[in-house]
């Protein structure tokens, strides 16, 4: 065996590899990208493209008529700032999430409305799945519909995103799986009479069937969660934030399609 | 509750037109439990009528059967311009109601 003078630069260069194997694997996008629509089946596609019959457009129209409600703070209502939501609103839905000025960290769009709610409307934030907050959020998001999304990666959300990219690829629950498993690897498949989609959130809030009712994107990673026989994170966790980054990125470029309707 | 309808602003006299409503609510069934085992009481919209300048061109009696947030089409003639009223009630006595006005040439 040839002896090695320092044998410590190699130890650590061996220590590293092993550590962080490089896996090109964990930075790619399914290829072609293809939204969750399209592995719904015929009834829900349908359900979706029907303006009205869309259920979730019951949670829509409420936040359209909230949008111009003032709740008990300082008498502001959202459209005092905002004005026409069809204008303001454009485009905002295809950015979340991100860290907004006057945030620390990530937010979703259901966490930025609830912090103008509280710096801006001096008003209680609402809380998470409630029907309030998930009416103004699917129509806030309905106003960026067709817009293709565009989370921004930059040196103020790149460590959320490593984060997210890091969870969606490490095993969890008594099924002991990752995200990337199913998603990347066998969408398109069969699981039980279902075909696994590629994990988008670009119709969220969404209208699940399985709820009979709509919900967010935190819901639907919660029951995710649910699925592989892992502990939930709770509502407003980091992790479901970072998660919801790193999927935003991955399903940059498809189009918003809130309100989704899904199985 | 918050409901939508939708039927053409105008139309013909004579002409067959379809009137859609959507109401939000959670129509629960009375057969499931909650997550400490107990029974969620029955509470579905049981009733729904609709009147078109006074008489009553559409009712439906409904049931656990009926799934979440009910949507429900159907057709009328067109006869002369006025105001649908669509009422409903659920088991728990709540009503709710919407108005659209039709004009007809």
């Amino acid at each position: 065996m040839t002896s090695v003078r320092n044998p410590a630069p190699l130890l650590v260069v061996l220590l590293l590899a092993v550590a962080f194997p490089a896996n090109a694997a964990e930075l790619q996008k399914p290829s072609p990208l293809k939204s969750g629509v399209e592995f719904t089946g015929e009834s829900a596609r349908a359900l979706e493209k029907d303006e009205f019959a869309n259920p979730g457009m019951l949670w829509v129209e409420r936040g359209s008529k909230l949008w111009g409600e003032a709740p008990r703070g300082n008498g502001k209502s959202c459209a005092s700032c905002h004005g026409d939501a069809a204008k303001s609103m454009k485009g905002v839905a295809t950015r979340y999430p991100r860290v907004d000025p006057g945030a620390e960290r990530l937010v979703d769009l259901e966490g930025r409305i609830n912090l103008c709610r509280e710096k801006n409307q001096l008003a209680h934030p609402l809380a998470r799945e409630s029907d309030e907050l998930l009416a103004l959020t699917a129509y806030v998001a309905r106003q960026s519909r067709g817009m293709p999304l565009a989370v921004a990666i930059d040196e103020k959300s790149r460590a959320a995103f490593e984060r997210g990219r890091v969870q969606y690829n490490t095993r969890v629950g008594q099924m002991n799986l990752a995200c990337t498993h199913c998603h990347d690897r066998n969408w398109g498949k069969q699981l039980a009479a279902e075909t696994v989609s590629q994990g988008h959130g670009n119709a969220f809030p969404a209208y699940r069937l399985e709820w009979q009712s709509l919900g967010s994107l935190e819901r639907r990673i919660r029951a995710c969660y649910y699925g592989v026989r892992a502990e939930m994170p709770p509502y407003g966790a980091e992790i479901l934030l970072d998660l919801e980054l790193y999927l935003g990125w991955r399903a940059s470029g498809l189009p918003v399609e809130t309100p989704g309707v899904r199985r | 509750m918050v409901a939508r309808v939708q039927l053409p602003q105008q139309a013909r006299r004579g002409e067959v037109i379809e009137v859609r409503i959507a109401i939000q609510h959670p129509m629960e069934t009375g057969f499931r439990y909650d997550p400490m085992g107990k029974p969620v009481p029955k509470n579905v919209i049981n009733s729904l009528k609709v009147r078109y300048n006074d008489s009553e061109i559409f009712s439906a009696e409904l049931g656990s059967g009926i799934a979440a947030n009910p949507y429900l089409q159907f057709c009328t003639v067109a006869e002369a311009s006025g105001e649908l009223v669509f009422e409903w009630v659920d088991d728990n006595g709540s009503r709710g109601s919407e108005r659209a006005t039709l004009t007809v040439a």
